[in-house]
């Protein structure tokens, strides 16, 4: 089961992702713990393995702090929905190989708590608790590539030995 | 049709004759630049994957800076990772304790950044270099790492935004004042992807350290890069700070590029800004804040604290004292000394400030200078986001070096026309 935790809210930057009083580490357990902190300190109490994220414009504004895909990824979180996400927290995402989604109909579609059900490959978000469905564009191949490769240093090493 | 300054660069670093926004490409890396928050990671995958190597030592250029010296011991370990693989691979220019510094002040200034380069780190004020007619842009860890050992980087050419800055700027209005009204009327994602180009008869004014403020700032309207065409004031910057490679490639935008949108301003209308926080967007008028009390001023950062900044807040501040706690912060070494050998300090003594060693420290909440609950701080930084210099119920506000140091006197946000 993948639940929503929905944030109502654009701009969700780096330093509520993970605030920089715990960049003296990049051990993603310990990120994981403080993951939105300074947004919701009761995030990383509700969060379960395999939860979704949903948000408004420009999610991962900021810093460039690859620690906040980490926090996130650390925290069990299968995936981020926003309507946009900010330039370096996205290339961050797909250089990890975490796939986060696009959609501008998830924020209005998916309350908080509802159980979501994610096809990746035709780009579909199920919402079981609301019953609807939303579609998505799929990442663009370039992406689906590094992702599928399991992030960007693993696709680097297999180009080389292909 | 012609290509922007940007699409310029981004052709050559990718060896095509044209690039057009949009288009994917691998680009030739010709600087990385590593931090020591950042980096430290890099370094730990490039191990895990077998990658271990750098692709030049003479191209990457090394400088602990966030939380420098060591804030603790988990940061004391963050360095000594760096040191460890900086001193294994013998990057060439490493700069250590004693010589490090806030790496988007030490680069330009220790003549690392030349035009029609591209430049890469893993901090998001990497875009600052663009005010050298170059490609700056801030990327993650991994990125850095595949930078560090391939050279090259995967990237989407960005469409240009032309941001026209008509001038003069009044008296106590100053660059930050107009890259804060940028970011106002534009938005945080106002520019979100886009290389935003500067350009108009404000900046021929302006000093290379204004122009950085500008630059520096381009990521807080979301945008990869922020551009500023070469003329003479560039050249003499780089004849003076350029010293191992002084060869490098003009290009300008042709006169038939595109641009995915124009904005104009009347700097001569901008007022000294502050911006509000929790998003560097917050700007309005001093004017229009002007009163509300606040408990920290903190003058330094990549963003403004270089010397022509410590030379502004120090004239305001000159025979008068700090009516609430005042942080100053050179951003690198040469600054530190340049002003303690014009006298700055001893005005800064004087009033009462706290004179620090370079460091990003507290305008990331790191140390010397983390702000409490409920606690207001101006600052000469770049975010206000919640949380940003400390609790995540104390304030900051953004504003020019002058407007902090008119501030400081007056222990509430003051417009510095009056203290000019």
């Amino acid at each position: 089961m993948s639940a929503a935790h929905v944030y109502k809210r654009d701009h969700i930057n780096t330093d509520e992702i993970i605030p920089a009083r715990y960049l003296n580490t990049d051990d993603e357990a310990e990120l994981a713990k403080h993951c939105l902190e300074d947004l919701d300190k009761d995030f990383v109490n509700k969060v379960q393995a395999g939860d979704i994220i949903v948000a408004g414009e420009d999610f991962g504004c900021g810093s460039s702090r690859e620690h906040a895909v980490w926090a996130i990824r650390g925290a069990g979180v299968q995936t981020v929905i926003a309507k946009s996400f900010a330039r370096i927290f996205f290339r961050n995402a797909i250089n990890n190989g975490f796939y986060v989604i696009e959609s501008h109909d998830g924020l209005e579609k998916i309350n908080d708590g509802d159980e979501l059900e994610i096809d990746y490959k035709t780009g579909l978000i199920k919402n079981k608790t609301a019953g609807v469905d939303i579609e998505f564009n799929p990442l663009p191949d370039f992406a689906l590539e590094i992702i599928n490769d399991g992030g960007l240093l693993n696709h680097i090493t297999k180009r080389t030995t292909d | 049709m012609g290509m922007t300054l940007t699409e310029k660069i981004l052709a050559k670093a990718a060896d095509k004759e044209k690039v057009t926004p949009g288009q994917l490409i691998d680009a030739n890396i010709d600087i990385v630049m590593c931090v020591d928050v950042t980096t430290p990671p890099a370094i730990s995958m490039l191990a895990e994957k077998g990658l271990d190597k750098v692709f030049d030592r003479e191209k990457i250029v090394v400088t602990p800076d966030h939380f420098q010296p060591a804030k603790d011991i988990k940061s004391a370990e963050l360095h000594k990772r760096l040191d460890e693989w900086a001193k294994r691979h013998k990057i060439k220019y490493y700069y250590k304790l004693g010589r490090a510094g806030v790496c988007h002040a030490l680069l330009p200034e220790q003549g690392h950044i030349r035009p029609g380069e591209v430049i890469v780190g893993p901090d998001s004020h990497t875009c600052t270099y663009g005010a050298f007619a170059a490609f700056g842009t801030g990327v993650g860890s991994t990125d850095a790492a595949a930078a560090i050992a391939t050279g090259q980087l995967w990237f989407k050419v960005p469409a240009s935004e032309k941001i026209v800055l008509n001038g003069p700027l009044g008296p106590g209005v100053y660059s930050k004042d107009v890259i804060l009204a940028v970011i106002a009327r534009i938005g945080v994602d106002g520019a979100l992807y886009k290389a935003m180009e500067f350009v108009g008869p404000a900046l021929a004014e302006m000093s290379m350290e204004s122009r950085m403020t500008i630059t520096n700032m381009a990521i807080e309207a979301g945008a990869k890069n922020g551009i500023i065409a070469f003329d003479d004031v560039t050249k003499q910057y780089l004849d003076e700070h350029l010293k191992d490679k002084t060869d490098y490639t003009v290009y300008e935008s042709d006169e038939d590029a595109e641009y995915i949108g124009v904005e104009e301003f009347d700097c001569s209308a901008i007022e000294p800004m502050v911006a509000l926080p929790p998003l560097p967007s917050g700007g309005v008028p001093v004017t229009d804040c002007a009163g509300k009390e606040m408990d920290q001023v903190y003058i330094g950062s990549c963003t403004n604290g270089r010397i022509e900044d410590l030379r502004i807040a120090a004239k305001i501040l000159r025979g008068k004292q700090a009516a609430i706690r005042t942080i100053v912060v050179p951003a690198t070494p040469t600054i530190w000394k340049q002003a303690k050998d014009e006298g700055l300090f001893d005005i800064f003594y004087d009033a009462g400030c706290v004179i620090a060693a370079p460091t990003c420290g507290a305008c990331l909440g790191g140390f010397m200078g983390v702000l409490a609950a409920g606690e207001k701080c101006i600052s000469t930084t770049n975010r206000n986001f919640v949380g940003r210099m400390g609790h995540p119920k104390s304030e900051v506000y953004l504003a020019s070096p002058a407007t902090a140091a008119a501030s400081a006197v007056e222990g509430k946000l003051t417009d510095p026309r009056d203290h000019l």
